[in-house]
């Protein structure tokens, strides 16, 4: 499955559109990568547990996504985009859409 | 008394952490950007037409970062009279180039050269607590272009 959030592939031609595929995770953090986060909230700097999980659910909405283009039958997956948005207090939700087409 | 202490030793704490902490991550930034400036990172929409077929993936980088106390405080008193925000300035663009810094490194890792149609996203993950704003979560992504192991001469 080839993944690309540019909305051609340089050599190759689109066959066939399939249509939207999407994926998503919502993730809530727990309670000892909060208290880290607390933490680090009064020195500053980067909050590794939760550059973590937000990378790990990521990469889940992006596996459901290439699971829907795949059951849809096709090869490659374009113009990809990722959102965020934290939808209560302390989880994330974390999108991944694009088109599904079939390359030559 | 005891919470102006403890205001006070927080102010401190960050103040000092947070210099260091941020000094630290803007030498390591500007390094490894002048190490990684040979992988140009293009927001084009598409690849110019006379790019040869090439292998594609997709890659990204994320970081999190959080403001300290002393800037969090300073930021709530700008508020109040308005201008500019450097402390959150300061943070923004450490985690964007961290971001980019990130996806050029996993696009290294696969040997691509350049990496096209850079998308960022920005996102305030501890919204609504009642520290307002304290950290933020910044995406970087990209289409990474992979020279066929043919051509690699010809780069």
């Amino acid at each position: 499955m080839l993944l690309t959030n540019l909305e051609i592939v340089p050599g190759r031609a689109v066959s066939q559109h399939l249509g939207l595929v999407q994926g998503n995770s919502v993730r809530a953090k727990h309670v000892g990568r909060d208290i880290m986060a607390g933490l680090k909230n009064i020195f500053g700097g980067e909050l590794r547990g939760y550059t973590e999980l937000l990378q790990e659910s990521r990469e889940e909405a992006i596996e459901r996504m290439t699971q829907q283009a795949e059951a849809a039958g096709a090869n490659a997956v374009l113009n990809v985009r990722f959102s965020t948005s934290s939808v209560t207090q302390g989880a994330a939700e974390l999108y991944a859409y694009g088109t599904a087409v079939i390359l030559d | 008394m005891y919470d102006l202490i403890i205001f006070l030793v927080l102010m401190t704490l960050g103040y000092g952490f947070g210099r260091v902490a941020e000094n630290r991550h803007y030498k390591s930034i500007i390094e490894r950007e002048t190490d990684l400036n040979r992988i140009p990172a293009i927001v084009m929409r598409f690849p110019p037409a006379s790019l040869k077929p090439q292998n594609t993936e997709l890659v990204m980088g994320s970081v999190v970062i959080s403001i300290d106390y002393f800037k969090r405080i300073v930021a709530g008193l700008r508020g109040l009279v308005g201008g500019r925000m450097k402390s959150y300035e300061t943070l923004l663009d450490r985690a964007r180039r961290e971001a980019i810094l990130r996806m050029k490194e996993q696009a290294d890792d696969m040997g691509a050269n350049m990496v096209f149609n850079i998308k960022m996203e920005t996102a305030s993950i501890s919204k609504g607590r009642k520290n307002r704003i304290g950290s933020v979560e910044v995406l970087a992504y990209g289409t990474a272009i992979i020279p066929a192991p043919m051509s690699k001469t010809g780069d």
